[in-house]
């Protein structure tokens, strides 16, 4: 184990490298195709938490995208407050709606869950179409968002943004992969595997599961802020169901509960599939039968994540309990 | 009173619809425990190939309009039935002995791939079925006209889950189902072929989901190659109230969610129709998870 790790560091160092320079010798359309990449990737660690993590399957993450982007967009459109200070506000909105509605649910079982966070997400969806306060613009959305500024530089074309988005991943990767090694983390994976087992040795187990959803809705909030300053644009389309579907699937794609796969799943969902635009209809089709034969062939993803120092079935007895 | 009974037996036609829907995804989460996303899509399937067949082969003219819609059913059962026991073969028995969320993500790539299969063959405009197939006339029930295609819909339907409840109940493969949801293994200790039941189950819950599809199409008269998400969305929200895996129960909640639903768009907000669909479905999980008429209280929630 010891010895790859340093190999496994110039792997990651080059492709960040070679990530940073690619607004050099891509054209506009492609940097924006990575910004789209590192949005989902943003978005893909936060589900990530949640189902790769805590093992709640939640496909409605889409609703607190929307909560976070709503939020920027409404507070920025009518009170002017430029929308990169809105970044907390709208992780808070997100996380506090997610508390309030997973409270009553967070307790449901696996497919359970799985299908009420489906309804979750299309009431949100419903309520935003609806003009839900008066405030939501309706089936058209909000527009007008002004763009974020940053050290008195306006944020405007696709590289500038690049280096916003994939700051942010970066720091998203970082917080996260210290969150996976913590107590938090580490108890959080017993829940995973053996719920029962994990309440037996004193986790507790409602607070973890709802302080995860929160935390990673949180998070899909702040993609929504950014998402709200990159487009200017949004209305209720951009968060539909098939937008949980795909945060959703490039985490199973890529390897659930592992960071390098997510953010694998993330380039071959979003990125690769531009390669592709001619073949633009069959694309989906092609997609779904992907998804099946993966799940077929290789149900742990593509990279799946690394075995810990200590393996959950091999934790010596006195380390049983964190 | 009248718009009230106008809505309560369009309700009760819709209901039926999403009964029989519900009906498929009630037998496969019985026996398999999986939660079938692509059932939604089947039904569209049936809806396409209803129209398809419709068109080409012209029954209503040869045989009258009664005797061709039947004979229609029939052959959209047959097909779709037959796209079901291919899908179990090709994306779930596979994954038997995988963890259940293989099978969930499994399920939602069979139900991307089928929409966007439809999509491709005919196209993402909406299709319209030919008018005039069933005579449109309309029965004077207390008072109110009532159209005859709405009582046809909710006969249908209740013929089929009566006969579906008898299959299951009285026949040795019906006691074979029933034996496989409780528990495969002890099933196959007893020298049932679970893997037979399965397939059984397989093909009878997309048939009636199929032949759902077709009714939508009768009665509505346009089709998309998305409204097979909604509708299953709806089904399963229907099978969950009325207690999964239990077959009157997704009768009871197919028939009371439609009800629910047209009411609720009649005398609040027809904007609001489908949210109050997913309001039901949290408030029931919320509330009584095993649904109204579900028992099997400690395995499921």
């Amino acid at each position: 184990m010891m010895q790859n790790l340093p190999k496994r560091y110039i792997v990651y160092g080059i492709l960040t490298a070679v990530l940073l320079c690619a607004p050099f010798f891509l054209n506009r359309y492609w940097v924006d195709v990575l910004n789209n990449v590192g949005l989902y990737a943003i978005l893909g660690l936060s589900l990530n938490l949640i189902v790769g993590h805590t093992g709640l399957f939640n496909l409605g993450h889409a609703a607190f995208y929307a909560v976070g982007a709503y939020t920027a967009a409404i507070l920025n459109t009518m009170y002017h407050i430029p929308i990169l200070w809105l970044l907390p506000v709208c992780g808070i909105t997100a996380g506090l709606f997610a508390g309030l509605v997973a409270r009553p649910i967070i307790h449901l079982r696996g497919d359970y869950l799985c299908i009420v966070t489906i309804g979750v997400g299309e009431i949100v969806r419903i309520a935003l179409i609806n003009n839900v306060f008066d405030i939501t613009g309706g089936a058209n959305g909000i527009f007008g968002i002004s763009r974020p500024e940053l050290f008195g530089m306006k944020i405007r074309k696709p590289d500038e943004f690049f280096y916003l988005i994939w700051f942010f991943v970066a720091a998203t990767i970082f917080l996260f992969h210290r969150l996976e090694q913590s107590r938090f983390g580490r108890a959080l994976n017993y829940l995973r595997e053996d719920e029962v087992a994990a309440e037996g040795s004193g986790i507790n187990t409602a607070h973890y599961k709802l302080a995860t959803f929160m935390l990673g809705a949180a998070w899909a909030g702040m993609a929504g802020n950014i998402y709200a300053a990159k487009m200017t644009i949004i209305s209720p389309e951009s968060f539909n169901f098939w937008e949980s579907v795909v945060m959703f699937t490039l985490i199973i794609l890529g390897g659930s509960g592992s960071i390098p796969g997510v953010l694998l799943g993330a380039f071959l969902l979003i990125g690769l599939p531009e390669l592709f635009r001619g073949f633009a209809n069959a694309r989906m089709m092609i997609f779904g039968a992907a998804m099946v034969a993966m799940m077929i062939f290789r149900t742990q993803g593509i990279l799946p994540p690394l075995p810990r120092k200590f393996p959950i079935d091999k934790i010596p007895e006195s380390e049983g309990t964190p | 009173m009248e718009e009230f009974f106008h809505q309560l037996t369009n309700g009760l036609a819709i209901g039926g619809i999403y009964a029989l829907i519900a009906l498929g995804y009630t037998m496969v989460y019985g026996v398999l425990k999986l939660i079938n996303f692509a059932h939604g899509d089947l039904f569209t399937i049936g809806a396409y190939l209803g129209l398809t067949l419709l068109t080409s082969l012209s029954l209503n003219q040869y045989l009258g309009a009664f005797l061709g819609v039947l004979l229609l059913a029939v052959m959209v059962m047959g097909l779709v039935g037959i796209i079901g026991i291919i899908l179990d073969r090709a994306a779930y028995r596979p994954l038997r002995q995988s963890p259940r969320l293989s099978a969930v993500v499994s399920a939602l790539g069979a139900s991307i791939f089928f929409q966007n299969a439809v999509m491709l063959i005919y196209g993402a405009r909406y299709k319209f079925y030919p008018q005039g197939i069933l005579p449109r006339i309309a029965l004077n029930i207390l008072g109110v006209d009532i159209p005859l295609m709405r009582i046809l819909i909710l006969l249908t339907s209740v013929v089929m889950m009566v006969a579906l409840y008898l299959f299951i109940q009285k026949t040795k493969v019906g006691t074979a189902i029933r034996a496989a949801a409780i528990d495969q293994g002890a099933a196959r200790l007893m020298g049932i072929n679970v893997d037979r039941v399965i397939m059984i189950v397989f093909l009878i819950g997309p048939a009636l989901g199929g032949v759902a599809g077709l009714m939508v199409g009768l009665y509505y008269g346009q089709i998309n190659f998305t409204m097979g998400w909604v509708y299953g969305l709806k089904a399963f929200t229907a099978a969950i109230l009325g207690g999964i895996g239990n077959i009157p129960g997704a009768m009871v909640g197919g028939l009371l969610l439609g009800v629910i639903e047209a009411l609720g768009a009649a005398y609040i907000s027809i904007a609001w129709k489908d949210a109050i669909a997913f309001c039901v479905l949290i408030g029931i999980l919320i509330v009584r998870p095993t649904g109204l008429l579900g028992e099997r209280v400690a395995e499921k929630v």
